[in-house]
């Protein structure tokens, strides 16, 4: 048995986890069913980018739903969390009202869980997992609302635990970015005792949290308190600061940084470098959530420009698609559409994110793929024309590969078109590494366990390895790249005390 | 935050201002420009590096006064600070011993074509510098230009200083009486079209560097995308700097219209 699964077992056999279990029979527990989230109404919602969808569990409800969990002996559930989460440990402490103590569970494993119990997809990790899924065919225990209710628990009744930090060791490290992946690396080297700074090229830290995920399903505000955490625990955050522009790595390296985090993300816009694409009216999502959510674009006071259009088509199926199309229609769109090639059930986003999309009133036009836009007199963006597509053979995903019905086009009218159709990786700090190895995908390579780069010196982790992925993961790479990072400094500055 | 420690008005629209930015003064290269807010509401605008100062830590900017960021900017005096200032962005120029460039320079775009002109001086080529503007008044740094060029051509639309015509005529002189190697033309969109089209016609190598619209310019947005040769490129990353002779203008002057009526808006007050 693992450390880890040793572990689970030893809190499963506390005396007040099996008096609970022992409290419910079973059949009760089943018989419950699953929680609904309260929701703000679509009506109401659509007006605003402000206000969050969701509004979370009230203690009762989370208590009740926390109860449905059977604290299984083998627990699958873990087996779905990137991170492995004690599952059952922080849900039965929700059951038992000890909500401060589930959510010290939670940070055990994750850095972010307030941020992870809104924007994970749950229903691919660990809801798919769970017994009631697996064995009895029904809704799985709400994992994620129940994450998010001990978080937001936690923080709002103003009993933040800051963790214990190490006295300070002097030795400098940096990490490049400042999205999920540097937040919970910079998180463990400040309680290892590093002086740790995080150095982000935008006036704003957070990387995607901040200006790509919008407010209605990630508040800022959320956001920033994980940083003010982090803040007083002695992490420092350079904003304004590109890595490789601003200084280059020999330049920190002179001011003292012996090692460096790089978690410089997959910033870069894919576009399908088809006709038209460069007409006014059509963008990339980046550009479009960056202009809204970084720059405040819909707010009367802010400087920025952003394109409100009565018709807006978003091209993708994932969740930044998603977040795109319903930003439209908070913005006003008459017609918010999503163009997909793929059906429905192969969408790459949330389905809780498809689900509220829906009742907002967007439009899915699923198995059509864009082939060109046309422009009006003006020069702007008028028409998609869109190629019909059916489902072939699965590819190398396992879905199915969505191929063109011959002579089936069409064209659409619309005044913006926003392709969310992915991203590449940033490529601005290999271009400044000349020697760090890279796969074919532009993705640094690592070693999997210690997420150590060809450079020693050198780790990383998030979409700079994974290519556009998630924030769970992301964090889950800054963790193991802080343990292995701490392992490395203390090998090396010991190799030197003993010479 | 940046502190502004001098600020100069150089034409009736057009200001300079030293600013702190030690790190970017160090790491700057001719053709890098940074990108900075004014105020917390402030819109992400992209200004060229005219020059720095290692010692004081500084660098130049010049900016035009067109529209509400500018502007904002504009307003601030010495003292005052920048709310992000962040850089240097993009390439920078290729400067190398070629023997003669001609540089062009259209109005405001004079500014980034300063440290240009200055780095292809001390490279040791010939540098003939023609230099536009629609009247004397709006003629920016003339003496500047002076001490690194071997030849200063001035053009103005109405004739009111130097000799009165477009820069393309000035250039088209000079390419007739000297044999050019290269040449490199920054100013409005429409001038550096004209650049192109006449340096094309004597087969002269040329860049020119761009001023599309941009958001983060650190290559996230694409909200700076030009055709190049055919190519989608992204300025911010990409350029400024390209081969003139390969860039769709057409489509790069309707894109930098992209976001005009919303501008239009916001002057009035009316978003
Ligand atoms: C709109 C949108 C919605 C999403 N929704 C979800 C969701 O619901 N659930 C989910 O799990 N995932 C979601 N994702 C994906 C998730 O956000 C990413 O996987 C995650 O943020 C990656 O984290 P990261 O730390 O690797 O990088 P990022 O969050 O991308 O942060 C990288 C940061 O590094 C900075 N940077 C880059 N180069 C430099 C440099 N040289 N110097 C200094 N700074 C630099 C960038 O400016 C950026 O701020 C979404 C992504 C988007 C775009
Ligand atoms: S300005 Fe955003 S990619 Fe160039």
């Amino acid at each position: 048995m693992t450390a880890a699964k040793e572990k689970q077992q030893q809190e499963r056999n506390q005396e007040w986890r099996t008096e609970l279990r022992k409290a419910v029979p079973n059949k009760d527990r089943l018989a419950i069913e699953r929680v609904k989230m309260n929701e703000v109404e679509p009506h109401e919602r659509n007006k605003s980018q402000n206000i969050e969808v969701n509004r979370g569990l009230t203690p009762e409800q989370a208590q009740r739903e926390a109860s449905r969990c059977m604290d299984c002996a083998n627990p699958t559930c873990i087996e779905g969390c990137p991170v492995s989460i004690d599952i059952p440990r922080f849900i039965k402490y929700i059951e038992r009202g000890q909500f401060l103590n589930a959510a010290a569970t939670l940070k055990e494993f994750s850095a972010l869980p307030a941020v992870c119990g809104r924007v994970c997809p749950q229903e691919k990790q660990c809801e798919i997992k769970c017994f009631y899924t697996q064995k009895m065919k029904k809704a799985p225990v709400a994992i994620g609302y129940l994450e998010r209710f001990a978080a937001d628990y936690e923080r709002e009744s103003g009993k933040i635990q800051i963790p214990d930090v190490a006295p300070g060791n002097g030795i400098k490290v940096a990490a490049i970015g400042s999205g999920p992946a540097s937040l919970s690396f910079a998180g463990d080297m400040i309680k290892f005792g590093y002086e740790v700074t995080v150095f982000e090229a935008l006036h704003e830290i957070g990387g995607v949290l901040k200006y790509g995920i919008p407010e209605f399903r990630l508040p800022n505000a959320i956001v920033d308190v994980e940083l003010e955490n982090l803040k007083n625990m002695g992490v420092r955050f350079e904003k304004n600061f590109v890595v490789g522009r601003t200084a280059t790595f020999d330049d920190l390296k002179e001011l003292g940084y012996e090692c460096f985090f790089i978690g410089s993300g997959a910033g870069l816009p894919n576009f399908m470098n088809i006709p038209g694409e460069n007409l006014n009216g059509v963008m990339s999502s980046n550009e479009y959530l960056t202009r809204v959510n970084l720059m405040a674009a819909n707010q009367e006071d802010s400087d920025t420009p952003v394109l409100r259009g009565k018709k807006v088509a978003v091209i993708g199926g994932g969740n930044t698609a998603m977040d795109a199309v319903r930003t439209a229609i908070r913005l006003g769109a008459e017609k918010a559409m999503l163009i997909y090639r793929r059906s429905r059930e192969e969408m790459p986003a949330r389905v809780e994110e498809v689900k509220h999309a829906e009742e907002e009133g967007v439009e899915f036009h699923n198995l059509a793929n864009p082939i060109e836009y046309l422009a009006n007199a003006e020069g702007r963006v008028a028409k998609v024309r869109l190629q019909r597509m059916q489902l072939g053979e699965p590819d190398a995903s396992g879905r199915r590969r969505p191929v063109p019905i011959e002579g089936a086009i069409d064209e659409m009218d619309i005044d913006i078109a926003i392709v969310a159709i992915g991203v590449s990786p940033n490529p601005l700090i290999p271009a400044c590494l000349p020697g760090l190895k890279m796969t074919r995908w532009h993705t640094i390579e690592v070693n999997e366990e210690t997420m150590q780069t060809s450079i020693p010196e050198f780790f990383a982790g998030g979409d700079i390895v994974r290519g556009g992925a998630t924030v769970i993961l992301a964090m889950g790479d800054g963790r193991r790249a802080a343990a292995s990072m701490h392992k490395y400094l203390t090998d090396k500055h010991a190799g030197k005390e003993n010479k | 935050m940046n502190k502004i420690v001098e600020k100069k008005q150089l034409s009736e629209n057009v200001f300079k201002f030293v600013v702190e930015a030690p790190m970017i003064a160090r790491s700057r290269k001719p053709g890098n420009f940074v990108i900075l807010r004014v105020g917390s509401k402030g819109e992400r605008i992209p200004l060229t590096i005219v020059n720095s100062d290692l010692e004081k830590g500084t660098i130049t900017l010049i900016v035009q006064n067109v529209g509400l960021s500018s502007g904002k900017l504009c307003q601030l005096n010495q003292g005052e600070e920048i709310t992000d200032l962040v850089g240097p962005l993009g390439k920078a120029t290729h400067i190398h011993k070629v023997g003669t460039i001609l540089a062009l320079g259209g109005g405001v775009g004079i500014a980034p074509l300063y440290p240009i002109v200055e780095a292809f001086k001390k490279a040791g080529n010939r540098v003939i510098t023609v230099l536009a503007a629609r009247n004397r008044e709006l003629l920016i740094l003339e003496e500047e230009m002076r001490q690194w060029s071997d030849e200063v051509i001035v053009m103005t639309d109405d004739g009111s200083y130097g000799r009165k015509g477009l820069v393309t005529e000035g250039a088209e002189e000079v390419i007739k009486r000297e044999k050019v190697d290269e040449c490199v033309a920054i100013g409005p969109a429409i001038m550096m079209k004209f650049c192109a089209l006449l340096t094309k016609k004597y087969n002269i190598p040329t860049q020119v560097s761009l001023n599309t619209i941009m958001v983060d310019g650190t290559g996230m947005c694409g909200a700076c995308r030009v055709t190049v040769n055919g190519e989608t490129k992204f300025t911010c990353v990409d350029g400024p700097e390209f081969n003139a002779h390969q860039i769709d203008f057409d489509e790069m002057l309707k894109r930098l219209q992209a976001y005009k009526r919303e501008e239009d808006q916001a002057r009035t007050g009316k978003k």
